[in-house]
């Protein structure tokens, strides 16, 4: 890993049953890239990053995963030191995955679960630090006034911006994001593209994002890594993303991944 | 729309050996009722009509309950129901441990299918007869009691529990995993917050039914109303029996509908 790689990548190959999720892929990450993940439904794109904070295992053999100095896992086996990593590592899913009947509050402080005392954290003794980066966190995206209130009465851009407040008392340097605006209505995908885009360059997290749409893509992110049939076909800058490579990835509809129109 | 060419097909019909299945299975249930019958006693069916001086008497006392004793009935009945309290906290005390371990989704199969296992033995014996047992350890008296409704009840509990936490959604736990949380705090915060509706739903409900079950357990002198009872039947003192059981049918539904009212906030 060089020196200034967060998260390395490498010969990382996962089989489900007879279909190749991820099929040799190798990718270095730099500290402060802002990087699209993008590809077809089912090239591998979720699959690579619920591998990177170790939701599931990659398969046994030359893969491995490193995340800031330590493996996350390699040889088909989650590291023993997992849980010191996932800290540092903030995720973000499509279905948001907060507690619905818990408070958005405790949701946000939730984040602090892997750094404050293990009796303090199972029984919900929040301390003063936590309940402080929560409500900052609230405010800052915009949703503290829905602090008090249970995550599943809250709508998709609002418990989105909630599990990214939970991310940031997490006190993540790095930010996966699997599909985070696919289940939202494009003023709340925008709003929730822009809070990752303010992280990376005010906060300089450096933040990994899957997409759909193609578009945010190309206008939120530098750097464009394509994935088809769990292959990596593309790793470059947004501007190299022509027209043909598009076709090459997603085929002739090409121009179904686009939101708001694809290019000419 | 475009007419077909063709004949109409017939209408879907099943062949003997397709119903052969149906059949046997029916003809089977019939056949174990007729030789079930004699056992069982069913020629006294008429008995009911035929013994009806008997039962005149029995529905005349019946009709005048004697509550001149109902201080004793009601002091009684709130031991009853403090037995079903009591049992029934053990039992949930047990039961969420044990209901985590037998999930399929918390733990691998060689911790699972032996907890499975127990708990099937310990849901398939009656608190009759685990009663029985206690009684013979820890002696007569209400604590038996306890100790029979705990061990039954926190089968049926653990096995509902783990039903419940089969059916969770797995997103918000990986969200807490996310974070680098312990297991332990991915259950405290991932799971149990979408189980407790039903799992308090499931005690609950096993609270109303173990006040009626706390109630025949004074069969086997775990004391409390239904020792009572049973001590009034035997005598055939019929005037004191019906104030009994009507203590009982009055505290059982107040039960009830308090449970249900709770229940239904819940959910």
């Amino acid at each position: 890993m060089s020196d200034a790689a967060v998260l390395s990548i490498r010969n990382a190959t996962k089989t489900f049953g007879q279909r190749r999720a991820l099929d040799d892929v190798s990718l270095e990450v730099r500290k402060g890239e802002m990087i699209a993940l993008i590809g077809p439904s089912g090239s591998g794109k979720s699959t690579l990053l619920r591998s990177i904070s170790a939701l599931q295992t990659i398969d046994a053999g030359p893969g491995v995963i490193v995340a800031f100095d330590g493996p996350v896992q390699e040889n088909g086996k989650i590291s023993p030191n997992v849980r010191r990593t996932r800290t540092r590592i903030g995720m973000i899913f499509q279905q948001f995955n907060l507690v619905g009947r818990l408070s958005l509050f405790t949701n946000v402080a939730l984040g602090s679960l892997g750094r404050i005392g293990f009796w303090r954290a199972a029984f919900g003794l929040w301390p003063a630090e936590t309940k402080q980066a929560a409500m900052a966190a609230l405010h800052r995206f915009g949703v503290a006034e829905y602090a008090t209130q249970r995550a599943n009465t809250l709508s998709g851009g609002q418990q989105q911006r909630g599990a990214i407040a939970r991310a940031l008392v997490q006190k993540a340097k790095i930010i996966l994001a699997d599909e985070p605006v696919a289940s939202l209505d494009p003023v709340s995908a925008r709003r929730v593209m822009e809070i990752l885009r303010e992280l990376n360059q005010q906060d300089g997290l450096t933040v990994i994002v899957t997409l759909h749409q193609v578009d945010y893509a190309l206008r939120y992110c530098r750097r464009v890594v394509a994935l088809k049939a769990g292959r990596m076909v593309y790793d470059g800058s947004a501007e190299g993303l022509t027209r043909d490579r598009l076709i090459d990835i997603y085929g002739p509809e090409f121009e179904d991944v686009f939101w708001e129109g694809a290019p000419q | 729309m475009s007419v077909q060419p063709g004949a109409i097909p017939p209408p879907p019909s099943r062949s003997l050996i397709q119903r052969a299945p149906d059949m046997l299975l029916w003809g089977g249930v019939i056949a174990l009722l007729l030789i079930a019958f004699g056992p069982a006693e069913i020629h006294k069916l008429p008995l009911l009509w035929s013994n009806s001086d008997n039962m005149r008497q029995f529905g005349r006392d019946f009709l005048h309950p004697d509550f001149s004793d109902w201080k004793l009935y009601v002091d009684k009945m709130w031991l009853t129901i403090e037995i079903a309290m009591w049992g029934t906290f053990l039992a949930i005390v047990l039961a969420i441990p044990l209901g985590l371990l037998a999930s399929r989704n918390m733990t691998p199969p060689w911790i699972q299918l032996p907890i499975r296992r127990v708990l099937d033995v310990v849901r398939s014996a009656p608190d009759l007869v685990i009663g029985t047992v206690f009684i013979v350890a820890v002696g007569l008296g209400p604590f038996a009691g306890v100790l029979a409704l705990a061990v039954n009840t926190s089968g049926v509990l653990a096995k509902l529990f783990s039903e419940a936490v089969e059916a969770i959604d797995r997103g918000p736990v990986e969200g807490v995993r996310a974070t680098g949380a312990a297991q332990l705090h991915e259950i405290i915060w991932g799971v149990i917050p979408q189980v407790a509706p039903l799992w308090t739903s499931y005690a609950l409900y096993r609270f109303e039914s173990n006040s009626r079950s706390a109630t025949v357990l004074g069969l086997i002198g775990a004391g409390g109303i239904g020792q009572l009872l049973f001590d009034s039947l035997n005598a055939f003192a019929y005037t004191r029996t019906s104030a009994i059981v009507v203590v009982i049918i009055v505290a059982v539904s107040l039960i009830d509908m308090l449970s249900q009212a709770i229940r239904s906030r819940l959910m």
